[in-house]
């Protein structure tokens, strides 16, 4: 684990995006103590305040927005909901998609062209306009935007799962285990996934940038969680209005975003050239 | 080739098939949809007489057999809104949309492709670094964002173009370049890495060693073969552009499909969604059964899978 971590940080491009992912992740952790002020507090006479004034309450680092808010403390408390449902939606559609891909993969026969089929109606529904009609449909909760996006995107998982699972259940170590008499399942989970998981954990970093994404898409939109909770997405909805005369409100949370999912896709980058030089098309 | 082709036609039909399905299941799963029809306040006895009427108390099953033998008639039922058929407002709004994503499309490839072959070949350089920066840097950016970004920069700092609407070409350009870049991203990307992969192959290094001009060798020999996986990423990210044209054109205010899409789901018109995504589908399923189709046409090995 030392000499992998030690090889990870001899890219110094992957380094900085770990120590930004550490930073992100910590201040998530830590939101209701570090932030400086709170982040639903308003205050109309300190309405769309520049980054660097002070109040008689302290420093606003980002500067207020249109309702007196400081920018910074809601940057804060909105990283909980980006990292959340980035993490939460990949769990749900790695389980979904490695799931599909290991059966798909095993019996190519049956399965594996059920899956091929599913994957492309998915492929030719455009992605935005389910999530929205789904969440608009059922409402904008986190419990709706984790299942939402964990449905809509495991096809990539399947995928790459069911092309390796090709190739390895031709190989002696599984022949020998039906041989002996194993179990279809016990195959699957004791025999194949093991071999699987490189691929699932580069995959998974990748796509917990994309969700970070896509939450911010339906935050915008006013499809993500309930309004009283801050996110990033749902900040640069509000500063959008006041983009000529007050532009940190809105470009201050998109940084944050771009930030973060760089520093994600980085770290993504550097761990499938470590763990599989073959991935290298890991894309879309 | 002819049995290729029919294979293709008959697994498109089956796609737009398991489309339309999930789209009427979809838009059911919160439930009994003729809440949507009526204002919250209604009575009990007016919401009967609507489910009645609509068909909405009969199974499932039965309400999708008939909205999809309606649909294959081009009947996709009237907008709740603008009491026109819902097809009608989707095909109105359609050239729009084409127009907005042909110019995304183009703009990526005019940027993706040289950038890549310039990455592919000169490896290490300062032109990779930049490839594989734009295509980093391009696929963080949030979408919505970049293109608020752009209307800050180009509509109220320098006034230079037209912050929405449509008409002019100065209408297309913040649109297209905010949709163009995630798209751009990943086929630089692909491109390179698959140029790479094809210019370390022997024939390669046959074609360089008969003394064949690079030029040549790149875009003769490796080019070529280098472009087939990326065609269907370049297939996939048609989807992506038309896809994301909806949050494009609701920021822009450009009167597409998308924007019709975001405005039915937010006025509960939901003949208008189905419309629009078996539309949709119907056309990137098209789209990508022509790169298919293309592919055979230069890869003769494909025909016989």
């Amino acid at each position: 684990m030392r000499r992998f971590l030690r090889k990870f940080l001899r890219s110094w491009l992957a380094a900085f995006g770990l120590a930004v992912v550490l930073l992100v992740v910590v201040g998530a952790l830590t939101a209701t103590w570090i932030s400086p002020f709170d982040p639903a507090a308003q205050d109309i006479l300190r309405r769309l305040l520049p980054p660097l004034s002070r109040s008689e309450d302290g420093l606003h680092l980002l500067g207020t927005d249109a309702l007196g808010r400081d920018v910074l403390s809601r940057l804060i408390a909105g990283s909980r909901v980006s990292l959340l449902v980035g993490v939460l939606s990949v769990v749900v559609s790695g389980v979904i998609g490695v799931t599909f891909g290991l059966i798909a993969g095993y019996d190519d026969k049956r399965a594996g062209r059920v899956l091929m089929a599913i994957t492309d109606v998915q492929l030719a529904i455009p992605f935005l306009v389910l999530a929205i009609a789904v969440v608009a449909v059922l409402g904008p909760s986190l419990f709706n935007l984790v299942m939402v996006l964990g449905l809509t995107n495991w096809v990539q998982y399947a995928r790459i799962v069911r092309a390796e699972v090709l190739v390895l259940r031709n190989r002696e170590f599984v022949l020998a285990a039906r041989a002996l008499g194993a179990s279809t399942p016990r195959i699957l989970l004791v025999h194949l996934l093991p071999n699987v998981t490189s691929s699932i954990i580069v995959v998974s970093s990748l796509q917990v940038a994309k969700m970070i994404l896509f939450e911010s898409s339906l935050s915008f939109l006013g499809l993500g969680v309930p309004s009283t909770i801050p996110t990033w997405g749902s900040m640069i909805a509000d500063g959008r209005d006041y983009v000529a005369h007050a532009w940190w409100v809105a470009a201050i949370p998109g940084l944050a975003i771009f930030i973060t999912v760089v520093a994600i896709n980085l770290v993504g980058d550097r761990l499938r050239d470590m763990l599989d030089p073959r991935l290298k098309q890991v894309e879309n | 080739m002819i049995r290729y082709v029919l294979g293709r036609l008959l697994y498109a039909a089956a796609v737009i098939v398991g489309v339309s399905l999930a789209v009427f299941f979809l838009v059911r799963l919160g439930g009994d949809p003729t809440a949507l029809f009526l204002p919250p306040e209604s009575s009990a006895q007016e919401i009967a007489r609507v489910r009645k009427l609509m068909g909405f108390d009969r199974p499932l099953w039965e309400q999708y057999l008939d909205f999809a033998w309606k649909a294959l008639h081009g009947d996709f039922g009237r907008s709740l809104r603008y009491q026109q058929p819902a097809m009608q407002l989707v095909l109105e709004r359609m050239p729009a949309t084409l127009q907005l994503a042909a110019a995304a499309l183009a703009l990526s490839l005019l940027v993706s492709v040289p950038l890549a072959i310039l990455a592919a070949t000169h490896r290490g350089s300062i032109l990779d670094r930049t490839g594989l920066l734009v295509s980093l840097v391009g696929q963080s950016f949030p979408t919505f964002w970049l293109a608020i970004m752009l209307i800050l920069i180009f509509s109220e700092i320098w006034g230079i173009l037209p912050p929405s609407g449509r008409g002019t070409w100065r209408h297309l350009v913040m649109p297209a370049v905010a949709l163009a870049a995630y798209s751009t991203a990943i086929i630089t990307r692909l491109l390179r890495s698959s140029l790479i992969e094809v210019l370390q192959l022997d024939y390669i290094r046959t074609a360089r060693g008969k003394g064949l001009s690079s030029s040549s060798v790149v875009f003769g020999h490796a080019l070529r073969n280098a472009a087939i996986p990326t065609l269907t990423v370049v297939g996939l990210q048609v989807g992506a552009l038309l896809g994301g044209a909806v949050i494009t054109e609701e920021i822009f205010a450009y009167p597409g499909v998308g924007r019709l899409a975001i405005q039915a789901i937010a006025n509960r018109d939901f003949t208008v969604v189905q419309a629009f995504v078996v539309f949709m589908a119907a056309l990137i399923v098209a789209i990508n059964l022509l790169v298919d189709l293309g592919y055979a046409l230069l890869d003769p090995r494909l025909r016989s899978r």
